[in-house]
C-alpha cells in the first residue's frame, strides 16, 4: 500500500463522513436515530429491542393476573431459577453463532456436576471441585466440536449421540458413587457453591455491588463511543450513548431494589442472590470474547461464510473445536448453578428438555439457529422470556403440561416474527 | 533485464525498480489436465505490474483453469511461473496470496453478517493488548476506500449484506488491496451488475492500475474489455492464441480470435468472419 501511493488523495475523508452516511447510520440527533432504529426493527435488524418489549407485556400480563408476581419473593426466586437456562443459553450461543447446535449441553451440565458433588462428597474444596468438572466438560465439548469439525459431520448428530451417551453416563456415574449418591441423588454439601443460588449479598453490599456494576458497564459504553466520536469514525449520538447508560444504571438500581426489598415472612430475608452477579460476570467475558477478539471474530465470520472465512486463512477446524469447548464449559458452569439451585444432582435430570429451553431462550432472545447473528445478552433475554413464562404459568397454578404449551407458543412466535421481518429485509 | 532498471533510488525497492523490465508474472510453458482432459496447453503469458490484462476466451476455453493455476488453487502438470522474476510454486492459496496475488472470485468470499470494516480486515485484524482495535481497523479499511475513490458506500459500519453488487465487488477489491497485493485477479467482476455499477467497477479497476497493481480480468463482455484493457489474451480450446496491447485488437478481431482460434486474415477477413459467426 506505502509502496505505490503516489496518490493526493484529495477527497480523502469522504467515505464515513459523507452528508449520505450521516443521514444513515451515522445519526447525528436523537429523532433522526429513533427513525434509523425503526427503519431497522422494519427491516429485521430489530436487536434486542422487541424481546424486552415482548417481556414488558409478558410481564404486565402476569402481574394483572396474579398480583404476587411483581412481590420481591417472586422476583428473586425469578432470578435464581432463571440463572441456569441463562447460562446454558450462553453455552449455546457459541455453536449456534456457527450454524451448529449441541443437543448434549443439557447432560454435559449434569455430568459436570455430578463430577463437582461428588468430589465435594469425598472432602475435596469447592476451587478443586469446580475447576476439575469445567475442564472435565471442556475436554467433552472439544472432543464433540473435533468430531464435528474434523470429520465434517453434522453437529446435529454427533451431539445427539452425546445427548444418549452422556444421559447413560450420567446414571453410571451417580450409581458408581456408591454410598455417597443414595437412590440416584448427591446431595450437596459445601456452603459456598450452595450460597450461589441460595445465598444473598447483604443490602449494603447490594447497592455498592450493582451500582459499581453499572457505573463500570455504563463507563465503558461511554468511552467506547466517545473514543470513535473523538477519532472521526461511525458513532451513535451522544444523546444515545447517555440514554444506554441511563438505561443500564436503571436495570441496576432496580434489580437492587427489588432484591433490598424484606421479603421474608417470619425472619428478615433480604438482598441480592450472588448467581445473579455470576451471570453478569459469565455474561461480561463471554461478551468481550466474542466481540472484541479474533476468535469471536472468526466465529461470526464463518457461521456467516465458512468459505470466506477459509479463503482468509481462519483455521475453521480449531475455531470449531474450541467453541464447542467453550459451549462445554460453559454448560460445566450450568451443572453448577443448577445443582446450586436444586441442592443436589440426581439421575433424573432432564437434560433433554434443558438444553431445548436454552436453545428456545437464545432465539428468543435473537440469535440465529443459522449461525452469524447473535449475542451472549439474547440468552440473558430469552432466558428471562423463558423463565418468567414458566414462572408465571406456575403461580396461576397451571400445570407443566401448559406451561410447556406456552412455552412452545413463545418460542414459535418469536422465531415467526423474526422470520417475517427478516423476509421484509430481503424482499 | 536489470540494466535498464537502474534508477537512482534503486537500491532501497530492488525489487520495485526489476519490475520495470520484468513483469510481474510469467508463465512458461504451463499445461494442466485433468485426468484425459487437456484443459491447458503450453501457455506462455506475461503479466506486466500497473496495467490491466483481460483474459477472453468462449467458454471452457481455460480461463477458470489458468487463474486457478495463478492463484495456486491448482498446481499446473508442466510449466513454470515466475513471480517478481523469481520460480515460485504456489501449494495453495494461502501461499499465492502471502505473495501478493489476491483473486476476486464471482462469489466474492464475503461474510454477508459482518459489516465493510470487519470484512477488509478478515484474517488480518489489529489488535491491541489482546483486543481488536476497531478504531484502527476502521481508519485503516476508511482510507484504503478512499484512496480507491469508492464514495458511495452510506456508511462502512454498515453488513455487507446489505450492499448492492457493485458495493459488494468495491468491497471485495479494497480487501484485497487492503491485503498489499500486487495483482488483482477478478473473475468476471461485471457480469452479475448493471450499466451504473458496472461503470463503477470498471473505474475502480483503472484506479488499482493506477496505483501500480497489476490487474488480471476474465470478463465476457468485449465492450468492458476494450474500455478498460491495456491488454487483451485471448484462450482457445487450452491455448493462448494470442496476446498484445489493445491497439493490436478491434472488436471484430478480438471475437474472431474467441471464435475460431485465428486471427482475420487480410484480404479475407470480411468473409472468414461472417462464416465463423453463424
Amino acid at each position: 500500500m506505502t509502496s505505490v501511493n503516489q496518490d493526493p488523495g484529495p477527497d480523502l475523508v469522504q467515505v464515513g463522513a459523507s452528508s449520505d452516511a450521516a443521514a444513515d447510520l451515522m445519526a447525528s440527533s436523537f429523532s433522526e436515530y429513533l427513525k434509523i432504529v425503526g427503519r431497522r426493527i422494519r427491516s429485521g435488524e430489530s436487536g434486542a429491542l422487541p424481546v424486552i418489549v415482548g417481556l414488558v407485556a409478558i410481564v404486565i400480563f402476569f402481574q394483572v393476573r396474579d398480583s404476587l408476581f411483581l412481590s420481591a419473593l417472586n422476583l428473586v426466586n425469578l432470578m435464581a431459577q432463571c440463572a441456569f437456562i441463562i447460562t446454558l443459553g450462553m453455552a449455546e450461543i457459541f455453536v449456534l453463532l456457527l450454524g451448529d447446535i449441541d443437543l448434549a449441553a443439557g447432560f454435559t451440565a449434569a455430568c459436570g456436576a455430578v463430577v463437582a458433588l461428588w468430589m465435594l462428597a469425598l472432602g475435596d474444596p469447592w476451587w478443586a471441585a469446580v475447576i476439575v468438572a469445567l475442564a472435565a466438560t471442556a475436554a467433552y465439548g472439544a472432543l464433540q466440536g473435533i468430531i464435528t469439525a474434523k470429520l465434517g459431520l453434522p453437529s446435529f448428530v454427533v451431539t445427539l449421540a452425546g445427548q444418549l451417551g452422556l444421559s447413560g453416563l450420567l446414571l453410571y456415574l451417580i450409581s458408581a458413587t456408591g454410598s455417597i449418591g443414595v437412590g440416584g441423588v448427591i446431595s450437596l454439601h459445601d456452603s459456598i457453591i450452595n450460597d450461589i443460588e441460595n445465598g444473598y449479598l447483604s443490602p449494603t453490599a447490594t447497592w455498592i455491588v450493582m451500582i459499581a456494576v453499572a457505573l463500570v458497564a455504563g463507563a465503558i459504553l461511554f468511552y467506547g463511543d466517545f473514543r470513535r466520536r473523538s477519532a472521526g469514525l461511525v458513532a451513535p449520538p451522544l444523546s444515545v450513548t447517555l440514554l444506554k447508560v441511563a438505561g443500564v444504571l436503571a436495570a441496576a438500581l432496580v434489580v437492587a431494589a427489588v432484591a433490598n426489598q424484606n421479603r421474608g415472612r417470619l425472619i428478615v430475608v433480604e438482598g441480592m442472590p450472588w448467581s445473579v452477579l455470576v451471570v453478569l460476570g459469565i455474561l461480561f467475558i463471554w461478551t468481550v470474547l466474542l466481540g472484541r477478539t479474533r476468535f469471536g471474530r472468526y466465529v461470526y465470520a464463518i457461521g456467516g461464510n465458512t468459505e470466506a472465512a477459509r479463503r482468509a486463512g481462519i483455521n475453521v477446524v480449531r475455531i470449531r473445536t474450541l467453541a464447542f469447548m467453550l459451549c462445554g464449559l460453559t454448560a460445566g458452569m450450568t451443572g453448577i448453578i443448577y445443582a446450586s439451585n436444586l441442592g443436589s444432582i440426581s439421575n433424573g435430570v432432564n437434560g433433554g428438555q434443558n438444553v431445548l429451553n436454552a436453545v428456545a431462550a437464545a432465539v428468543i432472545g435473537g440469535t440465529s439457529l443459522f449461525g452469524g447473528r447473535g449475542k451472549m445478552l439474547h440468552a440473558v433475554l430469552g432466558g428471562l422470556v423463558v423463565g418468567v413464562i414458566s414462572n408465571g404459568l406456575e403461580l396461576l397454578g397451571l400445570s407443566a403440561a401448559a406451561q410447556l404449551m406456552w412455552t412452545a407458543l413463545v418460542l414459535l412466535a418469536a422465531v415467526i416474527v423474526d422470520r417475517i421481518t427478516r423476509r421484509g429485509a430481503t424482499a | 533485464m536489470r540494466a535498464t532498471a537502474r534508477t537512482p533510488d534503486g537500491l532501497i525497492r530492488q525489487d520495485v525498480t526489476v519490475n520495470d523490465a520484468e513483469p510481474l508474472l510469467r508463465l512458461r510453458g504451463i499445461g494442466k489436465s485433468f485426468g484425459p482432459v487437456r484443459a491447458l496447453t503450453d501457455i506462455n503469458f506475461e503479466i506486466p505490474a500497473g496495467q490491466v490484462t483481460a483474459l477472453v476466451g468462449d467458454n471452457g476455453a481455460g480461463k477458470s483453469t489458468l487463474i486457478k493455476t495463478v492463484a495456486g488453487i491448482w498446481e499446473p502438470n508442466g510449466g513454470e511461473i515466475f513471480w517478481q522474476g523469481k520460480q515460485v510454486h504456489f501449494h495453495t492459496p494461502k501461499e499465492a496470496t502471502n505473495a501478493g496475488i489476491a483473486t476476486v472470485y464471482q462469489d466474492l468470499a464475503l461474510c454477508d453478517n459482518l459489516d465493510i470494516v470487519q470484512n477488509m480486515m478478515l484474517g488480518h485484524e489489529d489488535l491491541k493488548v489482546g483486543l481488536l482495535d476497531e478504531i484502527r481497523m476502521e481508519k485503516e479499511a476508511k482510507n484504503t476506500l478512499a484512496d480507491l475513490r469508492v464514495t458511495t458506500v452510506r456508511n462502512i459500519r454498515q453488513p455487507v449484506g446489505s450492499l448492492s453488487g457493485g458495493q459488494r465487488q468495491s468491497v471485495a477489491v479494497a480487501k484485497a488491496v487492503m491485503q498489499e497485493a500486487k495483482l488483482v485477479i477478478m473473475d468476471e467482476p461485471t457480469a452479475a451488475l448493471g450499466v451504473k455499477q458496472t461503470a463503477l467497477i470498471l473505474d475502480l479497476i483503472k484506479r488499482l492500475s493506477g496505483r501500480g497493481i497489476a490487474v488480471l480480468v476474465i470478463s465476457h463482455n468485449l465492450v468492458d474489455v476494450f474500455q478498460v484493457a491495456d491488454r487483451i489474451a485471448v484462450l482457445y480450446l487450452g491455448r493462448l492464441v494470442k496476446e498484445g496491447p489493445k491497439s493490436e485488437f478491434t472488436t471484430d478481431s478480438a471475437v474472431h480470435w474467441i471464435t475460431t482460434g485465428t486471427g482475420p486474415t487480410n484480404n479475407g477477413a470480411e468473409a472468414q468472419t461472417t462464416e465463423a459467426q453463424p
